[in-house]
C-alpha cells in the first residue's frame, strides 16, 4: 500500500508542486533588499567606522599623546610625535593612521584615556588612490568636527556598559 | 515585372522584420522578468534601477556587453567559433517562420509546420557542439557533449509527444493543430503528455533544472565560456528566443494557441495575438518559476530522466491514444 502511495505520489509530482508552490507564497512576502545608496540599514552604537579624533567643546584638541593607541595598537597602523606646546601643555605633533594597515578592531578608541580617538559610524570612505587612505592629524580632526554630533550621541548610548 | 519582384521582396521583409522585432524586444524583458522573478522568490528586490522599475536594464546590459572587446582564443578555430553563435541565433530565429500568431498570421503556412519546427529546434544543438569544439578548450567541451547528449535524448521523447498530439489532430499545419482545439484544449485530455512535453522543453533549452550544458558550478559558463562580446549576446539572445519558441511550441501544441480560454462574450473579442502572447507569457512564467524551485538535475538523473521514464511512458501513450481513436472510431482524417 505504501508502495502505490509513493509511486502515484512521484508520478503526480507531488512533492515538486509542493515545492513551487513554497516559492509562489514566497515571490509575494515583504523583501528584505535595501536600495543601499538611498536607504541605510541600522547600525549600532559601538559601530567600529572611520577614525576620528575629537576636541572638547571649547575647541582644545582631547589628544595629550600619552601614546597608548599607538602602543596597543596591532597592526601598528599608528604613529605619533609629541612634543610640549608653547603653553607647556603636551600635545601631538604628528598622528597618522595608515588606515590600510587598520583592522578596525577598536582597541585604540579602548585604550584612550580622553577619549580623544574614537571609531565613527562611517563605513562609506573608499577611496580612488592608496595614498589618500594614509590619514594624518588634520584628516582625523576633520572628521571629528564633522561627525561630533553621532560620536558624542553613540558614547553617551554605550556609556552604562564601558 | 521587376516591379513585383522587388514588391514582393519586400513584403516579405517587412513580415520578417514584423516577427523578428517584437521577437527580439521580448528576449529582452523575458531577461529582465526572469531577473526579477528569480529575485522575488529570494526575497530580493531585483533590477529597480535602469528605467522605470529597471525596465530597462537589459538594454543597458546589451550596450554594455556589445561595446566589450570580442576575445578570440588563440587556440581556436577561428572561422568555427565565429559561426557557431550566427547558426545559433539564426536557427531560432527561422523557427518562428510557421509560427501563427492568429488566424492568418503566419509568414509561411506550410502543412509540414511542426516536422519544421521539430527540425529546427533539432539543429539547434549543432551551433553548440560548434562553439564547444571550435573553443579548443576543456569546458566548453564538456558543455556541448552534454548537451548534445542531453538535447537527443530529450528529442525522442518530444517526438513521441508530437506524434499523440497529431493522431488527435491529422494534419501537420499548425493553424490546423490550433484548430483542432476549439471544443477542448490538448493540455486536458493529454495532461501527461503535456507535461512531459513542458519538462522536455525544459532540456530541450537547457534550462535550469536541467542546464547542464551551462552548469556554472562546474563547468563555468558551459560550451559558451570562451564567448564575450558580440558573440555572447548572440548566445544569450539565441537562448531566450528559443525559450520563447518552445514556450509558443507548448501553447500551440497544447495550450490552444490563440483560442480564448472560454468561447463566451467579454473572451472571445480580444485579439488571438493577445491570447496567443498572454499564454507564451504564462509558459514561461513557467520556465521561470522552475528554474527559481528545482536545483540541478546530476547528468546520470537526466539521462535515466530521458531514456527510462519519459520514452516508454510517452511511447506508452501514443499507443493508449491511437487504441482510443480507433476503438471509438474517431479517428480524424
Amino acid at each position: 500500500m505504501n508502495f502505490i502511495i509513493k509511486n502515484i505520489k512521484s508520478f503526480a509530482l507531488y512533492e515538486l508542486f509542493l515545492g513551487m508552490f513554497l516559492t509562489l507564497k514566497y515571490m509575494f512576502k515583504s523583501k528584505v533588499t535595501i536600495n543601499y545608496p538611498h536607504e541605510k540599514g541600522p547600525l549600532s552604537p559601538r559601530f567600529r567606522g572611520e577614525h576620528a579624533l575629537r576636541r572638547y567643546p571649547n575647541g582644545e584638541e582631547r589628544c595629550i599623546a600619552c601614546k597608548l593607541c599607538e602602543a596597543v595598537c596591532p597592526a601598528q597602523a599608528i604613529t605619533i610625535d609629541a612634543e610640549p606646546r608653547e603653553d607647556g601643555s603636551r600635545r601631538t605633533t604628528r598622528y597618522d593612521i595608515d588606515m590600510s594597515k587598520c583592522i578596525y578592531c577598536g582597541l585604540c578608541q579602548e585604550s584612550c584615556p580622553v577619549d580623544a580617538i574614537v571609531e565613527g559610524p562611517n563605513f562609506e570612505f573608499a577611496t580612488e588612490t592608496r595614498e589618500e587612505l594614509m590619514y594624518n592629524k588634520e584628516k582625523l580632526l576633520s572628521n571629528g568636527d564633522k561627525w561630533e554630533y553621532e560620536i558624542s550621541q553613540n558614547l553617551e548610548i554605550d556609556s552604562p556598559y564601558r | 515585372m521587376l516591379y513585383d519582384y522587388i514588391l514582393q521582396l519586400l513584403i516579405i521583409v517587412a513580415q520578417i522584420m514584423a516577427v523578428i522585432a517584437p521577437v527580439l524586444i521580448s528576449v529582452a524583458f523575458l531577461v529582465y522578468a526572469e531577473r526579477k522573478i528569480l529575485a522575488l522568490i529570494q526575497l530580493r528586490k531585483g533590477p529597480n534601477v535602469v528605467g522605470p522599475f529597471g525596465l530597462l536594464q537589459s538594454f543597458a546590459d546589451a550596450l554594455k556587453l556589445i561595446t566589450k572587446e570580442n576575445i578570440l582564443p588563440s587556440g581556436s578555430n577561428k572561422i568555427v567559433f565565429l559561426l557557431a553563435p550566427i547558426i545559433t541565433m539564426v536557427l531560432s530565429l527561422a523557427a518562428w517562420a510557421v509560427i501563427p500568431f492568429a488566424p492568418g498570421w503566419v509568414i509561411s503556412d506550410i502543412n509540414v509546420g511542426i516536422m519544421y519546427l521539430f527540425a529546427i529546434s533539432s539543429l539547434g544543438v549543432y551551433g553548440i557542439i560548434m562553439a564547444g569544439w571550435a573553443s579548443n578548450s576543456k569546458y566548453p567541451f564538456l558543455g556541448a557533449l552534454r548537451s548534445a547528449a542531453q538535447m537527443v535524448s530529450y528529442e525522442v521523447s518530444i517526438g513521441f509527444v508530437i506524434i499523440t498530439v497529431l493522431l488527435c489532430v491529422g494534419s501537420l499545419n499548425l493553424t490546423k493543430i490550433v484548430e483542432a482545439q476549439q471544443t477542448v484544449w490538448f493540455a486536458i485530455p493529454l495532461l501527461p503528455m503535456f507535461i512531459i512535453f513542458f519538462i522536455s522543453a525544459l532540456a530541450e533549452t537547457n534550462r535550469l533544472p536541467f542546464d547542464l550544458p551551462e552548469d556554472e558550478s562546474t563547468l563555468v559558463a558551459g560550451f559558451f565560456t570562451e564567448y564575450s562580446s558580440a558573440s555572447f549576446v548572440l548566445f544569450f539572445l539565441a537562448e531566450y528566443a528559443s525559450m520563447i519558441l518552445m514556450s509558443a511550441m507548448t501553447v500551440i501544441l497544447f495550450l490552444g494557441g490563440w483560442l480564448p480560454l472560454f468561447d463566451i462574450y467579454p473572451l472571445n473579442i480580444i485579439p488571438g495575438v493577445i491570447w496567443f502572447t498572454i499564454k507564451i507569457m504564462f509558459v514561461l512564467f513557467l520556465f521561470i518559476w522552475v528554474r527559481g524551485t528545482f536545483p540541478r538535475y546530476r547528468y546520470d538523473q537526466l539521462m535515466r530522466l530521458g531514456w527510462k521514464v519519459f520514452l516508454p511512458l510517452s511511447l506508452f501513450w501514443v499507443v493508449i491514444t491511437a487504441g482510443f481513436l480507433v476503438t471509438f472510431d474517431i479517428v480524424p482524417n
